[in-house]
């Protein structure tokens, strides 16, 4: 008789239609048309981490530094604009700030070899460090008249649709093409099945780790100008947050293996899902934050236990020293 | 003859103006015999100051105001930055405490954290200011917000303008063990117990984060579009409340009620947009004026640390609609740096 055998990706699906039809079952307002669009603007900016991290990951590495690519071009793009400089100047510099970044974290992990974890660990300190002391007047930076229509990027709505679960969306589509349909995105899952073989075989795993982490910054910038234009102001002190923990917990939830090589984009919408329909459910019922976070730490380590169950470090897995 | 008669008249007339004029003359100016020590007491001594971070317009208000007025005596003002980590933070006060500095101010993360500490630095000798934010320990001096006050002024005026309305309310706190939140909910509580009829929706803990505030509301408010008004903790977490509540439609609708410092882009200019429709406001230039005030009697008293302990609470602002636009209900950080 054939075993029965599931994935995580159906598994975590599972859990979450499960948790669904409990809620709209038992929570009055929670089966409405616009809850369920609130649900997923809610969780709107972290999907669209989740869809950088998922590129890194999927590549053998983890992007701790991704909350300040979040944070601090985007800041840096409000504090030029209240300078008085213009909206373009002030974009074009943070996205080169950004690529800059991403150059950066690529060399110490491709080249210098540094263990993504701590690589990306320090430079991320480096850049929200750098934000505070030399680019950003206040922790907290406003909105002013020299961004005007940019707002729009995060507030309002296309065909009834919020605008930010559009902007998710086509951070979705863009990345799925790059992974499913692009050579480059081929090599990063050999990459991340296999770097030696990878490497023999003749893909070029240095640049394209590079790259790796040059497209994770600059989806992380495009997230947080999304959130800035959301929320009208950038908090950049979000950095000192828990948020990159629940990216992380979107990515391994959704089923894409911290030891690289598997998963995809659905993967990142189911685990996007399951936790925008737990936060929607537990701010209705009106758990304290203490509590959500109780609940939060608990599926993450489910979850991990799950990951490391389905997919069992084994010779090949512990070799090349995972996180 | 008529001439030296009058020549005589007026030299007459000044000799005696100047008999009465010159006891004045012959007297030195009468030294003040207390500036002399007070100038003693401060020149060459250490304040040092712990916020919970800086780069925030509270925080950089205080410092600039009170630099401003220690520095000119030859104070040495300290500053060490725990950027929000409140472990640093309590590192910080521990080796401040082996430095030994004649004044310490701290802003605590939470009321429990620094508590032992402070009592410590009192029995080594070392003034301790607490501002804004207390913790369970009274020490020589608090100067700050009354927050129970304005958790009663918010929660009044919400309401108040819930009136007539659903009477359903929402409540952001902030980090829920910080003294500002947790005591400005007891004010909230206080009105409400008045108030049966008052439904609160939601209460739940932003952690003075404006996303996250966004995020609450925004749900809170799709459950609830008839809600009648919101009670925020603090502006830089309420700027996200308000962007939930224009994009519901619900400006001008849902009353929200906030507090802050007062300075002019988080306060005044936001409470113009409708953003708020009240931002209590502690004022911070008047803080810290107080806050340089008690650190200079302090040191001029020559009074143990720790024998005396007393609180200045600072008068209270409300920005509202009508003064807004005037030059003196907010602050601008840039000018108080100057």
């Amino acid at each position: 008789m054939k075993r029965l055998r599931f994935n995580q990706q159906e598994i975590v699906f599972a859990v979450f239609a499960a948790l669904f039809l409990v809620f709209s079952i038992f929570l009055r307002g929670f089966l409405t048309p616009e809850n369920m669009l609130t649900l997923l603007q809610n969780v709107a900016v972290l999907g669209i981490l989740g869809l950088a991290m998922a590129i890194v990951v999927i590549g053998r590495g983890i992007d701790i530094s991704l909350i300040a690519a979040l944070a601090v071009p985007p800041g840096l793009v409000l504090q030029m604009v209240q300078n008085g400089h213009s909206l373009p100047a002030s974009l074009l510099t943070a996205v080169l700030l950004t690529i800059g970044f991403g150059l950066v974290n690529g060399w110490l992990i491709a080249y210098a070899e540094v263990p993504s974890l701590f690589a990306t660990l320090a430079s991320g300190l480096l850049l929200a460090g750098l934000g505070q002391t030399a680019l950003f007047q206040l922790d907290v930076v406003q909105w002013s008249d020299g961004m005007k229509g940019f707002e729009r990027l995060g507030q309002g709505t296309i065909v009834g649709i919020p605008t930010s679960i559009v902007m998710f969306a086509i951070a979705c589509v863009v990345v799925a093409f790059l992974l499913r349909r692009t050579r480059w995105g081929a090599y990063i899952y050999a990459i991340g099945d296999n770097p030696y073989a990878a490497r023999v075989t003749g893909i070029p795993s240095r640049p394209i780790i590079v790259l790796q982490y040059v497209v994770a910054a600059l989806i992380g910038c495009f997230a947080g100008l999304v959130m800035a234009a959301s929320v009208n102001s950038m908090p950049t002190r979000i950095f000192n947050s828990t948020l990159i923990y629940d990216v992380i917990l979107v990515v391994v939830l959704g089923g894409i293996g911290l030891s690289g090589g598997r998963g995809g984009v659905l993967n990142v919408i189911i685990g996007t899902l399951l936790i925008g329909t737990m936060l929607n459910g537990m701010t209705i019922m009106d758990i304290s934050y203490a509590g959500q976070n109780l609940v939060k730490g608990v599926v993450l380590l489910l979850a991990v236990i799950t990951d490391s169950f389905l997919n069992p470090r084994n010779e090949e897995t512990a070799q090349q020293g995972d996180i | 003859m008529k001439r030296i008669v009058s020549s005589a008249k007026v030299t007459a007339i000044a000799l005696g103006l100047a008999a009465i004029a010159a006891p004045a003359l012959a007297q030195q100016g009468l030294d003040e015999p207390f500036q002399k020590p007070f100038k003693e007491a401060l020149a060459g001594k250490t304040v040092a100051y712990v916020p919970v971070a800086m780069n925030f317009d509270l925080t950089e208000g205080w410092y600039a105001g009170m630099k401003k007025e220690l520095e000119p005596f030859g104070v040495k003002f300290e500053i060490r930055d725990p950027n929000w980590n409140t472990n640093a933070g309590a590192q910080a006060v521990t080796s401040l405490i082996s430095e030994k500095p004649a004044v310490m101010v701290i802003h605590n993360p939470d009321v429990q954290t620094y508590a032992k500490l402070l009592q410590r630095a009192e029995n080594e000798g070392i003034y301790v200011i607490q501002i804004n934010m207390g913790s369970a320990y009274r020490s020589s001096a608090f100067v700050g917000a009354n927050w129970i006050e304005i958790g009663e002024r918010d929660t009044e005026a919400v309401v108040k303008a819930c009136q007539g309305k659903s009477n359903k309310i929402a409540i952001v706190q902030g980090a829920l063990s910080a003294a500002a939140s947790a005591y400005t909910l007891k004010g909230v509580e206080n009105v409400l117990a008045k108030h049966p009829e008052i439904k609160v929706v939601s209460s739940q803990a932003a952690d003075w984060d404006a996303a996250k505030a966004k995020a609450i509301t925004q749900t809170v408010l799709k459950q609830n579009p008839d809600l009648c008004g919101i009670v925020g903790f603090w502006d830089g977490m309420d700027i996200g409340t308000a962007a939930a509540v224009k994009e519901a439609g619900l400006t001008g609708k849902v009353f929200v009620a906030t507090s802050g410092g007062g300075e002019r882009k988080g306060a005044c200019e936001l409470v113009k947009s409708g953003a708020f429709d009240l931002n209590m406001s502690y004022d911070v230039p008047t803080q810290a004026a107080q806050m340089a005030g008690t650190i200079k009697w302090l040191l001029s008293s020559g009074a143990k640390a720790g024998s005396i302990k007393g609180s200045e609470y600072t008068t209270l602002i409300p920005i509202t609609k009508e003064n807004a636009d005037s030059p003196t209900a907010c602050w601008n950080l840039s000018d108080l740096k100057k």
